[in-house]
């Protein structure tokens, strides 16, 4: 079979769904690669380093759309192009069918299959195609860097002989690939990030990327992102209300906002108000990644940059993986790629729908002149959910005081006891031992107490050499057998001249191994 | 030597044996407090012998030598894997040696008793040492040095036997599976009532030969005591031997009226029962559990356990090792089975000089004897600054990248934490599960001491590295960069 990727005709677009390199490991899977003349060049990839790779270069779309079996591109179609799909043919593209349900009747009426790169599940296995991912990260790299081109300063503090540069202060909203992607570039130029979610276990992986997590105390806030796949949900309005006031508190002292706030098919949340660009110092710049669906700043026009009165830039471009479009044409085609390994299990060039596998299921959008959108839930639970845990009731100084009183009361209480017990145990012995006896008591008590003081000490890792040094000079049992030896029964005799022997073994073997041991304890 | 010096010398002797426990608190110290309490010993006994009372020199020249010859033998030849067995070995001769000389003590009681009953005067009876002693025993005295004499002989043969059997089941010799005799604690019960009334006899004027079938009732509680607990229950078996071993000789110093022997069976006693103590608590168990045998007490079904194990393969673990930056490796008894603490030593040294954290985190239990573990590193080389114990390390699994489970499975359950009806619930264990990945390395699919299955083999982030652990470990070596 044959796939085939035209030039993209969404004006302003450059990337493409076929790089030299796809196009070696699809020839692998046993396809035919074709392109369309100089659908590549926007994106840095010439028709000759196709020709290279061994993809046949056509003319025009509307031959290319005639030879051959697949399409696979970026956008979605426009109408002319989904008229040129015939029967059997499959396109492999973004595609959007929440949105664009016209288009998806279009497809079926023309008996086209539809796999949309958009709709591939978040499971762990489909990770490898999941385009909206690859896109996202580019668009928050980019976003990043869009908003350094836009802002006077510099973004990590320095302390220079022309004097000292605070560090830019970074505010990313949503913390989704694309915000996780923006904290790391905004971190790793310097500057000091804070980032906030609704979901608050994304506050880990904040963390991990080095930025500060912009904590809400709010009860309801703990939304489990588990049960809508990875993504964020919408609010209540006391929430929207607590978090608008957050905001509010740090618009004055943020000099970099980059909002990435989307929620599945809804437009998106507005969360950066009008008043809050008014708050802000002039020269600050916001970079909204969310203007294709609306904007999560009031302000955004997409598609353009404005400058606010009070001199706030913000940058409503809907095109950001476009403005990297060789990077976002890898990574694209590669997520094609990749797809397209999964949809050719015999890797012998012909592609098996199957309907029963997850991740082709849910991208299917069309198939065999039926519509298949939306699909049934996968099969797998993308993440698992998350444990619900039991609040610990915070005690107040109060209570904890009084539960420390409690604990100490009782445990005076125990002591009392003990010593009472004690005592009573060693008066009774006292009244009838003779004093000779309670002599060697005492002894023996205070002993059992300093060996108890003493062993307390020691550290775990010595535990064995103990063991062996205790048995050494447990040893001295060796002292009560010679003061044996000497009697007149040759039976003593015989038996304390045993004891001395088996006693020394235990002393000189118990020391010696426990020399041997500690020897070899070794600082690093 | 008057009784003056010999005194002060015991007094010494008791001093060093202090500092020499109390020198433990840390692995440099250590290496001096062993002086201490080598100088003690030698204090001691040399002024036992020049001391008042002591006499048949050649015989006792000849058994010091004969002990010393055969214990620097053993103390040279054992290897540190098989420091259990050596340590269970050792107690038993504290144990027969105090069954011994409480033995004499009764038939030189008799002997006393005969000549004084003869009317011989002091002088003429040419008593030596402790027979003197004896001499100036009045009625009551007497009474309590039978006590004594029966504890001793009591606890010795506890002691004796007990210690051979631990030492039997380390050493491979005996099978390490709990076995009672029908009637099971009852018997012992029994026995232990049975020796109470012969020591009531004793106490009655019964002769000597009381005390001999205490010796072997005791000997018979010991042996089927100890038969009855498992192999991974030694520690808190070993380290209560090693507290009786103490006790006996601790009684053995009343017997004599000796405050040397006492100081030193108290501290020696102490000692062994913090130990087991600590064993206890480490496994959430009451001792009196430990020494009946065999876990139990289940309250319902086990947890429903989810996932699979999944194997992994050598250059699988080597690949992970090679992209981790921090390591924390979990050693058990299945390491010191395997002989693999060079090649885990090797594995550290090669990972850490790829600059990479390497940790070791010990559980109290790990191996069987306390400590077991960290002599074993040592003995492989592993500084011991990065050799930690769990409270220190358990809060930093979080943040590490790889977990190497060695032969170990029980101390790292998590069913211990998560499931309140499994035998081991409350059971404090390493947390290893919360590392980004765990490789577990055993020897197949089977469970550990307590028979109960390991959550943590079938977590996601749990991949299983089946084969001997030494081979195991050889096998990634030449994949570490």
């Amino acid at each position: 079979m044959k796939i085939g990727t035209p030039k993209e005709i969404y004006e302003g677009e450059a990337r493409v769904a076929m790089t030299p390199e796809s196009a070696a490991q699809l020839q692998k899977l046993g396809y035919d690669c074709a392109i369309e003349a100089g659908a590549g060049e926007a994106a840095g990839f010439p028709d000759a380093a196709y020709k290279a790779a061994g993809v046949e270069i056509i003319k025009s779309a509307a031959a290319l759309y005639k030879a051959v079996d697949i399409v696979a591109k970026v956008r979605p179609p426009s109408d002319t192009e989904i008229k040129r799909l015939n029967k059997g043919q499959t396109l492999i593209s973004f595609f959007y069918p929440g949105a664009n349900e016209a288009l998806m009747e279009l497809a079926k009426t023309r008996g086209a299959n539809v796999i949309a790169m958009d709709m591939v599940p978040r499971i762990s296995r489909a990770q490898k195609m999941d385009a909206l991912s690859s896109m996202a990260n580019i668009a928050g790299y980019r976003a990043v860097i869009e908003a350094g081109n836009n802002f006077g300063r510099f973004f990590t503090g320095q302390v220079t002989a022309a004097g000292k540069v605070p560090p830019a202060k970074v505010l990313v909203v949503g913390a989704g690939v694309a915000g996780l992607a923006a904290i790391g570039t905004a971190t790793s130029l310097g500057a000091i990030t804070y980032a906030f979610d609704v979901r608050p276990e994304v506050s880990e992986q904040i963390e991990s990327m080095g930025a500060e997590f912009v904590f809400l105390d709010f009860v309801e806030s703990s939304q489990d992102s588990s049960s809508t796949g990875g993504y964020a949900a919408p609010s209540s309005p006391e929430f929207r209300e607590k978090q608008l006031e957050k905001f509010r508190e740090l618009a004055p002292d943020m000099d970099i906002v980059i909002t990435t706030a989307l929620i599945p098919n809804r437009d998106a949340p507005v969360l950066w108000t009008k008043d809050m660009v008014e708050a802000m110092k002039p020269g600050s710049v916001i970079v909204d990644l969310a203007a294709e669906r609306g904007g999560n700043c009031e302000l955004t026009v997409p598609d353009q940059k404005i400058v606010t009165d009070n001199g706030v830039t913000v940058i409503g471009y809907t095109d950001f993986p476009s403005r990297m479009a060789t990077q976002a044409s890898t990574l694209y085609a590669s997520n094609v790629r990749h797809m397209m390994t999964d949809l050719t299990p015999e890797k012998d060039g012909h592609v098996v729908h199957n309907m029963e596998d997850d991740v082709i299921r849910g991208a299917t959008v069309t198939h065999d002149g039926e519509i298949t959108f939306p699909p049934p839930p996968p099969k797998v639970a993308a993440i698992a959910a998350a444990p619900k845990k039991e609040p610990v009731k915070e005690l107040t100084p109060a209570e904890k005081r009084e539960q420390e009183l409690l604990a100490f009361r009782e445990a005076t209480r125990r002591q009392v006891t003990y010593l009472g017990i004690g005592a009573v145990v060693l008066f009774l012995i006292g009244a009838w031992a003779p004093e000779s006896f309670m002599s060697h008591f005492i002894v023996f008590v205070l002993a059992c107490f300093i060996g108890f003081q003493v062993i307390w000490n020691v550290s775990h890792a010595l535990h064995t050499p103990l063991m062996a040094i205790t048995n050494a000079i447990s040893g001295i049992i060796i002292v009560g057998a010679l003061l044996q030896i000497g009697a007149a029964s040759w039976l003593v005799v015989l038996l304390s001249f045993v004891a001395v022997l088996i006693a020394s073994i235990n002393i000189v073997g118990g020391f010696l191994v426990t020399r041997r041991m500690l020897a070899m304890f070794q600082k690093s | 030597m008057s009784a003056g010096i010999v005194s002060a010398a015991y007094i010494a002797a008791s001093v060093l044996f202090i500092l020499a426990l109390g020198g433990l608190s840390n692995q440099e110290s250590a290496k001096r407090a062993i002086w201490y309490g080598i100088v003690g010993m030698f204090l001691a006994v040399v002024a036992t012998i020049f001391g008042p009372g002591v006499s048949n020199l050649f015989l006792i020249l000849v058994a010091i030598a004969g002990g010393a010859v055969a214990g620097a033998f053993v103390a040279g030849r054992v290897q540190m894997t098989e420091m259990p067995q050596l340590v269970a070995a050792l107690h038993s001769f504290v144990g027969l040696a105090a069954v011994f000389i409480g033995l004499n003590a009764d038939v030189m009681l008799g002997a006393v008793n005969e000549l004084k009953a003869a009317g011989t005067a002091m002088a003429d009876a040419g008593l030596t040492g402790f027979g003197e002693k004896l001499w100036h025993k009045d009625a009551v005295e007497v009474a309590i040095l039978k006590v004594e004499v029966f504890l001793g002989i009591f606890i010795g043969a506890v002691t004796f036997t007990g210690s051979v059997v631990a030492f039997g089941k380390l050493a491979g010799k005996i099978d390490g599976k709990p076995e009672k005799l029908p009637g099971g604690h009852m018997l012992n019960a029994g026995a232990a009532l049975a020796c109470l009334i012969l020591g009531l006899m004793y106490f009655g004027g019964a002769g000597v030969w009381t005390m001999v079938l205490v010796t072997v009732i005791a000997g018979f509680i010991g042996w089927h005591l100890i038969m009855g607990i498992g192999g991974a229950d030694m520690p808190v078996v070993v380290s209560m031997l090693n507290s009786y071993s103490g006790w006996a000789a601790a009684a053995i110093g009343f017997t004599l009226g000796n405050d040397l022997l006492i100081v030193t069976g108290a501290l020696v006693g102490s000692s062994g029962a913090i130990l087991s103590y600590i064993m206890c608590r480490a496994m959430n168990r009451h001792f009196v559990s430990v020494i009946l045998g065999g876990f139990g007490g289940t309250q319902g079904p086990a947890q429903e356990i989810e996932g699979e194990m999944i194997a992994i393969e050598a250059d699988g673990v080597a690949n992970a090792l090679n992209e981790a930056d921090s390591v924390i490796i979990v050693p058990g008894y299945g390491m010191a089975v395997a002989q693999a603490q060079q090649s885990v030593s090797e594995l550290t040294r090669k990972l850490r000089a790829a600059g990479k954290e390497v940790r070791f985190a010990i559980h109290p239990v790990a191996g069987r004897l306390p400590g077991h573990m960290n002599v074993l590193l040592a003995e492989a080389k592993v500084p011991y600054d990065i050799v930690l114990e769990m409270d220190e390390i358990n809060d930093d699994f979080p943040n590490t990248d790889v977990v190497i489970v060695i032969g170990s499975n029980d101390i790292v359950n998590p069913a211990a934490q998560d499931d309140p009806n499994s035998p081991i619930a409350g059971m404090p264990v390493l947390e290893v599960w919360k590392a980004k990945q765990v490789f577990v390395s055993k020897r197949g699919q089977g469970t550990g001491y307590s028979g109960i299955e390991n959550p943590l083999f079938y977590k996601e982030n749990t991949r299983m590295f089946y084969g001997d652990a030494k081979a195991s470990i050889d096998k990634l070596l030449p994949m570490i960069d």
